[in-house]
């Protein structure tokens, strides 16, 4: 999929994690600021670029502010963006495809 | 060295003869030489002590830099007195190099940050660090490593000396014109004045700050005028709103509810729930919920509670009025309910920190407790709980009296969720040890119970009660399945904090924290 426009998808209350996805060129650049960071930062790190390749997104910039989310948060947040970000989210999401 | 909980104690904190903790009541039947303050004499009669800015009062009491002044924290998060005192000496007599040594530090307190990063302020000895304070000491901003102690600890190490006491400040709800102080009958009432007690017997000046000057005498007295050397008049001690709350309210969270029925099922299947057993209680969710269940039980087996110690609130006093309690000896006051009981309710007694819980005197109250409920940070699998670390590693708690009830209780019961958010409450190994594993016996979680290994006494009674319980490593994995295995944190050399064992050794030390950078 590609990142037509910004998207954002998520909250900041605790245990969520906001997800802002943005159009950029040349890969994935990402960020990541949580409240659980020292202990979870390497897997909500892993976690996101999963979801990314799994979504085969290859370009854009992304944000995530944790807030102690678990994965299962993290990767329906990110899917979420990226469908806001190519106009999917209101139809043909890919249940069973590339959302697991 | 490693100490009995397995912590790595760097060998140079060994200086002035210091030990690494060696289990439960190591120190039992030594000898110690108490020190004594040196004090001035005041034999010309004075009409009244009261000076009219806290710089006078400082002045007074010979204040200079290199000092080390105390505070006790029953004003709790709306405390002005701590402020107040080092904008004076800092700000107005110009004081650098100073240490506070307090019962506790809270949000409250967060101007002192900026005086310990601007290296005036240089040393912290206290029982709970939270806010800013307890940021800048994780961020290594203190010139020597913060010193925490457990309410009965802190009565020890003054006694003996490895705390000295310049000056004391009381923060006093009333006072007379010569230092006689009460928790109560003025505008910021915070009923027990336990923590300060000490401190004014030990400390070579004292200094009473009030917000309510009352008429002489002010009786019956927390805080005696033989020990106080001058009195300062405030606008406010501090903000009543947050001193005490309206009232404690009881916990409706189901998952609250569920964990304190089990832990009063728990205390019932003990043989030590006999008429007049001793109790107590923390004042969070659960274990405040666990009241309610207890005197359903109590009801039930037709038994009485002989008597209640701690932080008290609302619950516990209305238990007293009933007539299902003997006696509350109270510490400190939680709520307005517990505030405007105390010496007024016949059987609600003030007592001193020391006698709730100094293990070096000849029997705290600590001693004589059947039963205790806590919560927890973390607990361990090794039931190390950790009170004062957040999972991250940054000082945000406080381990207050949890040592102290837990190891002279004959029941220690923490209570706490599986999982806040996505932190593990147990876990493979706690950030910090703060009440050591020899100490607790059971743990009562939202998924299930686990009793430590070292009580099969409590593992009988469970069972024949058929209460169901699983490993504590059952529990542990049940957490890490459901937030994930977190990583170890990574720490700098530098140590930023010393937990001393209730018994002054050392039983873990708090590092710098080295941030996670993606």
């Amino acid at each position: 999929m590609t990142i037509e426009k910004s998207a954002v998808a998520g909250t900041l209350e605790s245990s969520d994690a906001q997800i802002t996805v943005e159009p950029a060129q040349d890969g994935i650049q990402l960020e990541i600021s949580s409240s659980v960071m020292n202990q979870y930062g390497r897997q909500i790190k892993a976690t996101v670029l999963d979801t990314l390749e799994r979504l085969e997104v290859t370009s854009g910039r992304v944000t995530v502010v944790d807030k102690g989310a678990l994965d299962c948060t993290l990767k329906a947040r990110v899917e979420c963006a990226v469908f806001r970000a190519c106009g999917q989210s209101e139809k043909n999401i890919p249940w069973g495809g590339a959302v697991k | 060295m490693k100490n009995a909980v397995g912590r790595d104690i760097p060998e140079y904190l060994f200086a002035g003869g210091r030990e690494v903790y060696q289990g439960k009541n190591y120190m039992d039947g030594r000898y110690m030489q108490k020190v004594a303050p040196r004090t001035r004499r005041y034999e010309k009669p004075q009409e009244s002590k009261i000076v009219a800015t806290l710089a006078d009062a400082l002045r007074q009491c010979g204040a200079k830099s290199g000092m080390t002044f105390s505070f006790h924290h029953h004003l709790r998060n709306g405390d002005y007195v701590v402020n107040m005192v080092m904008k004076a000496a800092i700000d107005e007599l110009g004081l650098d190099n100073l240490t506070i040594a307090a019962t506790s530090l809270g949000e409250a307190h967060d101007p002192v940050a900026e005086y310990i990063e601007q290296g005036k302020i240089v040393g912290i000895q206290t029982s709970g660090i939270r806010g800013r304070i307890g940021e800048v000491v994780s961020a290594g901003k203190l010139k020597t490593p913060a010193i925490i102690r457990s309410h009965g600890g802190r009565p020890r190490a003054i006694e003996m000396g490895e705390v000295h006491i310049d000056i004391a400040f009381i923060a006093a709800p009333t006072s007379d014109c010569v230092g006689n102080c009460r928790g109560i009958g003025g505008k910021s009432n915070c009923g027990s004045m336990g923590y300060a007690m000490m401190d004014a017997k030990c400390a070579d000046h004292v200094v009473v700050v009030t917000d309510c000057l009352v008429d002489f005498p002010n009786m019956p007295a927390s805080i005696e005028a033989i020990d106080v050397d001058a009195v300062v008049k405030v606008e406010s001690i501090g903000n009543p709103k947050k001193i005490a709350s309206a009232a404690a309210r009881i916990s409706q969270n189901p998952r609250d509810l569920m964990m304190a029925e089990n832990v009063a099922r728990i205390i019932a299947s003990t043989p030590y729930f006999k008429e007049g057993f001793s109790f107590q209680t923390g004042v969070g969710g659960p274990s405040l919920a666990a009241n309610l269940f207890l005197e359903k039980v109590m009801d039930e087996r037709g038994i009485k509670m002989g008597w209640s110690i701690g932080g008290i609130c609302g619950p516990m006093v209305e238990l007293l009025k009933k007539g299902k309690v003997g006696k509350i000896i109270d510490v400190q006051d939680f709520d307005l309910d517990a505030v405007n009981s105390i010496n007024q309710t016949p059987n609600h007694f003030e007592m001193s920190a020391s006698q709730y819980a100094n293990p070096a005197n000849k029997g705290a109250m600590v001693n004589k407790l059947d039963f205790v409920v806590l919560a927890a940070l973390e607990i361990d699998t090794g039931f190390n709980v950790n009170v004062l670390t957040g999972s991250d590693g940054v000082l945000r708690g406080a381990p207050g009296g949890h040592p102290d009830a837990a190891a002279g209780s004959k029941c220690c019961i923490i209570v706490t969720p599986l999982v806040r958010g996505r932190m593990a409450t147990v876990c493979e190994h706690v950030v910090t040890v703060t009440t050591p594993g020899d100490c607790v016996d059971v743990l009562v979680t939202d998924y299930g119970i686990a009793v430590n290994p070292q009580r099969p006494d409590l593992i009988e009674c469970l069972d024949a009660a058929g209460i169901p319980h699983v490993p504590i490593e059952a529990l542990q994995k049940k957490a890490y399945s459901l937030v994930g295995t977190p990583d170890d944190l990574e720490w700098e050399d530098q140590v930023v904090a010393v937990l001393e064992a209730r018994d002054g050794t050392i039983l873990d030390v708090v590092r710098k924290i080295k941030p996670l950078k993606l």
